[in-house]
């Protein structure tokens, strides 16, 4: 090859190279891109005087009551802050026992075929679209559940709750098994050796070992039960009471974005308000990921130190 | 001392079952939402149902524009998305040094991007895409409401910002699994690192994309929150022809019948019939997904 030919490869090369680098900072600055247009369409609230004389800063946290289209509008964010709350709690509190003995089972007890099973059956119900799980609930579960325990309200914080933790069980699941798989052999074969059983080795040993990564499954899923749309805005009633009885109907931060940005006047102070509850699901959904990752990725340089 | 052992083998075997009743648990709640579904929507499947549109206030007629949208919508955002998601995987895998302060960036924002909520994707997209770049090129063009209003392809490509995350993370684990001796042997043959990529390593990472092209179109065909805002429509009495019209799509198709319908009773059946349809499509697309990639693991264990 001449030498002006392999001059041109390589910078056909470096071009290449270039190309697939710039592509790959698109994801940088997408994430960039999020928070500053969600920034610039809340920040009227801050600094337009137009805007604050319908809505200020202060009033999200004066008052119990979200009524933005009333003749005296009110935008508290309490009511559905503490929506977003109760709903999430009931979820967790369904899902992370579930999602964590499975996890256990799967990696610590069942064999390798059921386990071959275990996995895809998961992943189905982690492919179950959300709007058809806020359907199920809505159509099918609150009346079936209404029936049972006799609730006054058909569509309520734990009705929404319950297919909420449907929907993040599956979330929660695969990272703590990463987790509890990444706890190395020897400290079950030390502990089986020792004498526990099978039982201690993995409630006393294996998952004491995984917590941190436990731990991150778990706030993970929370992450993902406060960013959930559908669901909630099915089957939770959609009503923003100030309220802590969960057999209300309530209605969380997402939900409230959902149902009333269709109808909102653009550039109004609601317009602003909802991008306003949006930054604020951005930043909180932010930090519980980003403890989520650091916990879990502390776990796995701990253990593979340990597997050296 | 054998009678305490026993004692505490039965006590283990308790706590173990206790344990697995949670693997059961996960799957009752499987096939009771699959067995509802099938149950109340197969009476409404038919030919009719699938090829004609919605008729009297959506509580007769069939779901066509809806599918038609659905898959009008997908093709647009797998355009946008595989090949972005596709690359930055490459980067990330072939290209970047690891400890380096760029690759932990596009680390970093790809998981936060994984995690942001969806509906605030939808307000990303009624904001940057509709406002911000719609709104300005009418306003460069001269021209008001063609591409500053939601439609098709703003729609798509929130679903597509939405998604990347995934392509890339399914690449990636692609790419992960073909030997160093592969990328070795090519470049000892005098191959470029773009010819070693382009023509031995991604050729064999084809089965691991695919695998997150599926697993992309399944979520993406169930996502309503981001597109409520950007371009899905309550009910359209004609077909998009370009992705700057509104479109109706599956899911959203469903919200709207079960939340807004004036005759719920006449709806749910259809909502039911849609549900079924828009589920067997997701799942048969997971499953896909899940067979794909058991295959390409089998082979990659006898290769070894």
């Amino acid at each position: 090859m001449s030498l002006k030919k392999r001059r041109f490869k390589y910078l056909g090369e470096s071009l290449i190279e270039g190309n697939i680098k710039i592509t790959a900072t698109f994801a940088i600055v997408v994430v960039f891109l999020i928070f500053l247009f969600i920034m610039r369409e809340s920040l009227p609230i801050f600094f337009n005087s137009e805007v604050q004389q319908e809505i200020t800063f202060g009033q999200f946290f004066n008052g119990i009551a979200w009524q933005p289209v009333s003749d005296n509008p009110r935008f508290s964010l309490w009511p559905i802050i503490l929506g977003s709350l109760k709903v999430t709690l009931i979820a967790l509190f369904l899902a992370v026992p579930v999602a964590i003995s499975a996890a256990l089972y799967s990696s610590e007890f069942a064999g390798r075929r059921l386990k071959e099973f275990i996995k895809p059956a998961v992943e189905l119900l982690a492919g179950i679209p959300s709007v058809v799980l806020g359907f199920f609930a809505l159509i099918v579960m609150a009346s079936f559940l209404k029936n049972i325990f006799g609730w006054e309200i058909r569509l309520n914080a734990v009705n929404a709750g319950i297919a909420l933790g449907f929907a993040v069980i599956p979330s929660i699941y695969s990272l703590a098994e990463d987790a509890i798989n990444a706890v190395p052999r020897s400290f079950r074969e030390a502990a089986l050796g020792l004498g526990a059983s099978p039982w201690q080795t993995a409630l006393k040993v294996v998952l004491p070992a995984a917590l941190p990564g436990v731990s991150a499954a778990v706030l993970f899923g929370m992450g993902r039960a406060v960013g959930e749309t559908m669901v909630v805005l099915m089957a939770a009633g959609n009503a923003p009471l100030f309220s802590f009885n969960p057999l209300n109907s309530t209605r969380t931060m997402t939900a409230t974005i959902a149902a009333e940005l269709g109808e909102v006047v653009f550039g109004s102070g609601h317009y602003h308000a909802l991008f306003f509850i949006g930054l604020v699901l951005f930043l909180v959904t932010f930090a519980i990921n980003m403890t989520s990752w650091v916990l879990f990725d502390g776990l796995m340089s701990k253990l593979y130190g340990a597997k050296k | 001392m054998t009678n305490k052992i026993n004692l505490r083998n039965i006590k283990d075997k308790l706590k173990i079952g206790l344990t697995g009743s949670a693997v059961l648990l996960i799957l009752a709640i499987l096939a009771i939402i699959l067995g509802t579904v099938i149950i109340g929507g197969y009476k409404s499947i038919s030919w009719e149902f699938l090829t004609q549109a919605p008729a009297d206030g959506m509580t007769k007629g069939g779901i066509f524009p809806a599918i038609f949208g659905m898959v009008f919508s997908l093709m647009l955002m797998l355009i946008a998305v595989v090949p972005v998601g596709v690359a930055t995987a490459v980067y990330l895998h072939e290209y970047a040094r690891p400890g380096f302060i760029l690759t932990k960036l596009i680390r970093g924002a790809v998981n936060n991007l994984a995690g942001v909520p969806s509906i605030v994707f939808g307000l990303f997209g009624l904001g940057f895409f509709i406002q911000f770049i719609g709104g300005g090129l009418d306003h460069s063009l001269g021209q008001t409401g063609l591409f500053g209003q939601p439609c098709i392809l703003w729609a798509s490509l929130t679903l597509a910002l939405m998604n990347l995350p995934m392509i890339i993370v399914a690449t990636e684990e692609a790419l992960r699994a073909i030997p160093q001796a592969e990328r070795a042997g090519a470049l000892a043959l005098g191959a470029t690192k773009w010819q070693s990529i382009r023509h031995v390593v991604l050729p064999q990472a084809i089965p691991g994309i695919l695998t997150g092209v599926v697993l992309v179109i399944s979520r993406g065909a169930g996502e309503v929150a981001p597109i409520m805002f950007t371009g899905a429509a309550y009910y359209l009495p004609y077909l998009p022809k370009l992705p700057t019209d509104q479109f109706m799509t599956l899911g959203y198709h469903i919200f709207v019948m079960t939340t807004q319908s004036p005759d719920i009773d006449a709806t749910v059946p259809i909502a039911m019939g849609a549900t079924l349809v828009l589920l067997a499509l997701t799942f048969s697309l997971n499953i896909i997904a899940i067979i794909i990639r058991s295959r390409t693991r089998s082979q990659l264990r006898k290769g070894r």
